[in-house]
């Protein structure tokens, strides 16, 4: 370890005294569907032997949540195999399910448990595919997302997010003396949130490593701004950048190697990039006026940032080793918080017009925009790993909450918590 | 029995934290300044992956913000004088100081330079439009925009501390220009003496 940077704190000794507070719990909805989404019968899971949430149901919710399918109730479903002895595939083509998901939990040989489930073509009265996953009791939901993701990948082709997670900020309290921030992460179902880390001063622009095990953060704890990277399974913290002035936006290299970040020590807000082993700093943008919201391609060979330099902030591309910036955005009176998408082919940003800030996304070939939001102060939009959705925060009906969009804009979603303001998503690997 | 332990618990993580940031002479200062000020205010850190809810809670800070309390000095706070105005405000998307401003940040300036012993922070806040960390840039620019100005009337470099909260810390909420342009602003705090 490095020994320059000695701010490593071993806190989680702390943990179980803090445990039971501040539970907030996203709940999310589908706000618009696909129409014509996919119907599918996803039977309960046989599972006897494993006590609370039924592999099945979650299996279903996930489906439902990602618009493009539409399972059967299950109050509607005439029998309820669990294994394919049991499959009579005239029963789900009468009730017009083309797609069937039965399963069911074993115990397992090297864990707890085992789950077995079969994917059919019940049109065809074929099977498209089945597995067995072993896992232990605490791993039941995340398993269940899993299989989704398979059922996912299977029917439309594309790899499925169902077991990602996001993180966010949560603010409470009244007043402006009363504020109480919380960087929590939770599934992408709003299930299991954690709390990272609390603060009475803001927390902001949570980033993932590529490999998930890490979060880079912006915290005002010391009433000025620092970047610091908190390893998530052993809530172990490091202090990357105090400089003075702004630390803020920070963005991890493609491989995880490098952090991009907007420092204002050499006098106005500019784009640096930090050698995370040696801590090292190689400045990109030089210029008056802001330059900040780096975001790394795919490729790790440029970064896409916010400017003023034009007058109004718009988005730039530039090389990663620095040089000469390249003008992305021309459309619209505010373009900022440009994200790369996962296939590179694109940008998300929020779009500001007319009054209204929107996230919008920019094919980078065409370099056309198009807007995919209805908002007037959506912002911070990020990305699902699968390039499927974008998640962005929104202020509707006054309170900060979070949304999610399908890249073609026909499907919606909204993350609520049922006290204060939720804002500053980002989804994980 | 439960209160006892949180207490405990707080001020062992106060703590670690001041251990921890005795690193940089201006985060030791910070710290200590937010120990002082705030109380048990330090942020809670948590791990992740055990139980449904790693929830971890801290309390509430206090006896923080502009104008909290006096400043000390009775010309300061004299209604009729330009030093009792503390917050300039902005146009959107601009860190350009008004001209209205002007003799305001002209009196602190101006009273800085007879004062050596004073020093402010000059906090940096926008509307809650766009970005959240353009926003950031934006506040600094703002208060950077008045430090200079108070710079160059005489106030010393080392009197004039900046700081940008952003979006983060609006002065009034709501959604509207009529909102907006109260929280487009850089505040002005003396500390201490």
């Amino acid at each position: 370890m490095n020994r320059r940077f000695r701010s490593v704190f071993f806190l989680s000794v702390f943990l179980t005294l803090f445990s039971g507070w501040a539970r907030s719990e996203l709940n999310v909805e589908i706000t618009q569907g696909v129409e014509g989404a996919m119907p599918i019968a996803v039977v309960p899971f046989g599972q006897q032997i494993l006590p609370g949430d039924n592999i099945g149901s979650i299996i279903a919710a996930d489906l439902a949540r990602s618009g493009r399918f539409k399972p059967l109730p299950e109050s509607e479903m005439l029998e309820t195999p669990t294994s394919p002895e049991q499959v009579r595939f005239r029963t789900w083509q009468v009730l017009g399910q083309d797609h069937l998901v039965i399963g069911r939990v074993q115990p397992g040989a090297g864990s707890q448990y085992e789950a077995e489930f079969f994917l059919y073509d019940s049109i065809k009265g074929t099977l498209l595919t089945s597995a067995r996953i072993p896992f232990n009791a605490p791993e039941t939901r995340r398993t269940a997302h899993r299989i989704a993701d398979v059922i996912y990948q299977q029917l439309t082709g594309e790899p499925g997010a169902f077991a990602t997670r996001v993180a966010y900020v949560t603010v409470t309290g009244s007043g402006p003396r009363d504020r109480q921030y919380r960087l929590q992460i939770a599934d992408t179902d709003g299930y299991n949130p954690q709390t990272i880390i609390s603060s009475v001063e803001p927390i902001m622009s949570p980033a993932w490593s590529p490999d998930g095990k890490r979060i880079a953060y912006v915290s005002f704890e010391n009433k000025t701004s620092a970047i610091f990277i908190q390893t998530l399974a052993t809530g172990e913290r490091q202090k990357v950048s105090d400089a003075p002035g702004i630390n803020g936006a920070p963005a991890w290299s493609p491989d995880g190697s490098q952090l991009a970040m907007t420092l204002s020590k050499d006098g106005n807000p500019d784009v640096y990039v930090m050698n995370l082993a040696s801590r090292s700093l190689r400045r990109i943008t030089d210029h008056i006026g802001i330059d900040t919201e780096p975001n790394w391609s795919r490729d790790g060979g440029s970064i896409v940032f916010t400017s003023d330099r034009g007058g109004k902030p718009q988005l730039y591309l530039v090389s990663s080793s620095g040089g000469p910036a390249q003008r992305l955005t021309y459309e619209g009176e505010y373009n900022a918080r440009g994200v790369f998408s996962p296939d590179g082919r694109s940008i998300a940003m929020v779009h500001g017009n007319g009054g209204d800030y929107r996230i919008a996304v920019m094919d980078l070939q065409t370099r056309t925009l198009r807007v995919l939001t209805k908002g007037r102060l959506d912002e911070s939009p990020g990305f699902a790993p699968n390039g499927s959705m974008i998640l962005y925060a929104s202020k509707s009906g006054g309170v900060g909450q979070l949304a999610a969009v399908s890249i073609d804009g026909r499907v919606q979603q909204s993350l609520r918590i049922d006290s204060g303001q939720v804002r500053e998503p980002a989804w994980s690997p | 029995m439960k209160l006892v332990k949180t207490a405990l618990v707080v001020a062992m993580m106060s703590l670690v934290l001041n251990g921890c940031s005795s690193k940089g002479g201006v985060q030791e200062e910070a710290g200590a300044e937010a120990g002082m000020e705030g109380g048990p205010g330090g942020p809670q850190i948590s791990k992740y992956g055990e139980g449904t809810d790693g929830g971890a809670y801290g309390p509430g800070g206090a006896g923080y913000g502009p104008g909290a309390g006096g400043t000390g000095d009775p010309m300061l706070d004299d209604p009729s004088s330009p030093l009792s105005k503390r917050v300039i405000y902005f146009m959107y998307d601009s860190y350009e100081v008004l001209p209205e401003y002007q003799q305001v940040v002209s009196a602190h300036a101006n009273y800085l330079a007879s004062h050596p012993e004073r020093n402010i922070i000059l906090e940096g806040h926008a509307d809650e439009r766009g970005s959240p960390e353009y926003n950031i840039a934006l506040g600094e620019q703002r208060a950077k925009a008045v430090a200079k100005m108070m710079q160059f009337q005489g106030a010393n470099d080392g009197q004039v501390q900046v700081v940008s909260f952003g979006e983060e810390k609006p002065a009034v909420s709501g959604h509207d220009e009529s909102v907006w342009q109260q929280n487009r602003r850089v505040e002005i705090s003396y500390s201490g003496r």
